[in-house]
């Protein structure tokens, strides 16, 4: 069987979906006859036709919006952001409209907005934001961020699937660089559950996205070098987050270092850090540490950016003082 | 509900294949809104409204003659602003809902959640609005969309202020209606306030019906206090939008005879401005010289149903008043499908914290597994 990209995981979610409910449709900017600006959604317009897959004029407050009342009807709309840069013009729209409709009104409002996310990419300030924790603090929202092709599509399918208005973060370094064998059938990943991708006992990497993939390296090279076992816990589901593998893997290394690609202050990894002081702070033998980006709006140049973004080797000198207290 | 009216002698014909039934059911819901209002000013000053108080005093025709043209039987859809009261009852909305809902209550339509007229859903006809001013336009938009995609002859209708076309979310949901072509009604409520800004410091424009132009729409206006011209001009525009016609900007003239809410005094206001309006242009002394002279209904038809509607407010609010405040624990109850309660924070609990649940059995020490 053929590996599979997480992009491609993406697409298929969205094609599967779209022919198991006729209620499913696709909106935002050059999703149709262009496919998206990254592909995601290439051939569906030609499968689809124009009112299954809806070119949108430039304006993410009014297809969000437009999303919201079709939702209420009955709809189950997926809206794209062409970068997931641009949702903060939609942030009245979801965190006002969206994320309160069901609680204030009774009105349900299953939609998921998706786009590319994350730098390493030569973006620069504003091809290369993670946005999620501005949403982290609204009650109402579900996040959900895959680092891996399968859980791109089975997250992104439950995403669809799912009652309430799921934001669903892609990482668009993954995009094309990480395959994998795909599970056969209706491949759905709950929202909500974390997952031990690398198992070890003596420190744990809490972490999600882009940032996974440098905790394995940074793990790989603990292994060899220190001897040090590492625990990786891919999040995959930020809102709501899954305390229960938090509380697990503290209780299992007793160690704890947090990473992720968005910048330290007002992160979420302040957030997962107040939660495990909340609720296992005895099982601690040592302080909780961040690695996150710098308090910086993203550069463009190749060294200012690598220098502003978390690195494997910085995940290294974090665990090894970590392990050491 | 209304009186049977016969057809005096030399009565005009109504506008618009409105029946003579249907001209006094226009004056009901006008003074129905009034009525509502002026018995919930009593219940504010009785401290027994929680929150704040809008009135559309002077703007009740426009609401009502409006929501009057939509379809009941053909699933149409509006979304109300804060002085659209009128056009929630004419959709279903019943003043014990609202009475209930400024107070308060535990059985309000939204269970206290949220304020004065904003709650409903589309099955009712109404979806509530929120504070944020445009937004339902492009929600509006969405819900027509999904009418367009069904193939469904429905049509949606949204009301905007004066203050609220200077929005983004205002712009973006229009454009969005008129390039896709979507079933829906903008109406644009020109009451010469927006809070305490006049239009001349929101717009540039001449008139509201003029940004219609950059939307490829079509633009037009009404003398928004006279209910039948209100209804003749959204009547047409609704049955444009039904065949398929797209999306119409509709500009009504009325004024905002008092402040934003019950706390503004309207300092902002030209002295004699307010006073002008109610002696010269009251929609419903208006209606009710039109319904006696060019319809040929007795005045004693008109009060019988004013006195209607003191005993149906009347019996509303002794019914809105026997219910109670909401359960405080209510408050954690469907933010999301699943989980459906959210939970309560452990300082609530009592001194069972959430580390003693997680407490270090062995006591001190690192893993020894």
């Amino acid at each position: 069987m053929a590996e599979v990209t997480y992009l491609e995981g993406i697409r298929q979610a969205m094609l599967e979906e779209m022919e198991r409910d006729p209620n499913v449709f696709l909106m935002g900017e050059d999703i149709g006859a262009y496919g998206g600006a990254f592909k995601a959604t290439e051939g569906l317009l030609e499968k689809f036709g124009e009112s299954r897959v809806i070119d949108t004029p430039i304006s993410e407050a009014g297809f969000v919006g437009a999303a919201a009342g079709a939702a209420h009807m009955g709809m189950r709309p997926v809206v794209e952001m062409q970068f997931i840069d641009f949702i903060s013009c939609a942030y009245d729209m979801l965190t006002n409209y969206v994320a309160t409709a069901r609680y204030r009104a009774f009105l349900p409002c299953p939609m998921v907005v998706r786009g590319p996310s994350g730098g390493y990419v030569r973006g620069g300030p504003f091809h290369s934001q993670n946005p999620e924790a501005a949403f982290l603090h609204t009650p109402g929202l579900k996040i959900v961020y895959p680092s891996s092709a399968a859980d791109a599509k089975g997250l992104l399918k439950s995403a669809i699937r799912d009652e309430d208005c799921v934001l669903f973060f892609e990482h668009k370094y993954l995009y094309r660089r990480i395959k994998e064998e795909m599970p056969q059938g209706d491949h759905l990943v709950p929202i909500g559950q974390a997952k031990v991708v690398r198992p070890g006992k003596h420190l744990s990497i809490v972490t999600y996205a882009a940032t996974v993939w440098k905790s394995l390296e940074a793990a790989e090279q603990l292994a060899k070098e220190d001897g040090i076992e590492v625990e990786v816990l891919d999040l995959r589901s930020l809102l709501p987050m899954d305390e229960e593998a938090i509380v697990a893997t503290v209780k299992k290394t007793n160690r704890v270092l947090v990473v992720h690609e968005d910048t330290v202050t007002g992160g979420i990894a302040g957030e997962i850090t107040a939660k495990i002081n909340e609720l296992c702070f005895e099982w601690l033998d040592a302080p909780v540490r961040r690695v996150a980006a710098h308090d910086i709006p993203l550069p463009y140049a190749p060294p200012l950016e690598d220098f502003v973004l978390p690195q494997t080797s910085d995940i290294v000198r974090a665990a090894r003082w970590v392990a050491s207290y | 509900m209304t009186p049977t009216s016969s057809p005096a002698k030399a009565a005009k014909t109504p506008p618009a294949g409105l029946s003579r039934d249907q001209l006094l059911e226009l004056y009901y819901w006008m003074r129905l809104t009034r009525t509502l209002e002026e018995r919930l000013v009593a219940l504010y000053r009785q401290t027994k409204v929680v929150g704040g108080l809008f009135r559309s005093l002077g703007q009740e025709a426009d609401a009502v003659g409006s929501a009057f043209a939509l379809d009941k039987q053909a699933g149409d859809i509006l979304s109300p602003l804060i002085r659209n009261l009128g056009s929630m009852l004419v959709r279903g909305a019943t003043p014990v809902e609202v009475l209930k809902q400024y107070m308060a209550k535990g059985d309000s339509p939204t269970r206290g959640r949220e304020l004065n007229i904003h709650f409903g859903g589309p099955e009712r006809g109404f979806i509530g609005q929120i504070s944020h001013l445009g937004d339902m336009v492009p929600v509006m938009a969405g819900v027509t969309l999904t009418f367009k995609l069904r193939k469904e002859k429905k049509v949606g209708l949204v009301y905007v202020g004066d203050g609220a076309t200077s929005t983004g979310a205002f712009h973006e949901g229009l454009n969005f209606a008129a390039v896709q072509q979507c079933p829906l009604v903008c109406i644009v409520e020109n009451n010469k306030y927006a809070y305490s800004t006049p239009t001349r410091k929101m717009t540039a424009a001449k008139r509201f019906m003029d940004k219609a132009i950059g939307y490829g729409i079509p633009g037009v206006e009404a003398d928004g206090n006279d209910v039948l011209a209100v209804y003749e001009v959204t009547k047409a525009a609704v049955e444009r939008a039904r065949q398929g016609g797209g999306p119409t900007l509709v500009e009504l003239h009325t004024f905002r005879r008092k402040g934003h809410a019950e706390h503004d005094n309207q300092s902002y206001v030209k002295p004699g401005e307010i006073e002008e309006w109610a002696e010269k242009n009251d929609p419903l002394d208006r209606s009710i010289k039109t319904l006696t002279t060019d319809y040929g209904f007795a005045l004693d038809q008109l009060t019988a149903i004013d006195a209607k509607v003191v005993a149906e407010v009347d019996a509303a609010t002794d019914e809105a008043e026997k219910s109670g405040p909401p359960e405080p624990r209510d408050a954690l109850k469907g933010i999301y499908a699943d989980p459906a309660e959210a939970e309560v924070l452990w300082y609530r609990e009592g001194v069972r914290s959430a580390v003693d649940k997680n407490e270090r059995a062995q006591g001190w020490g690192t893993y020894n597994g």
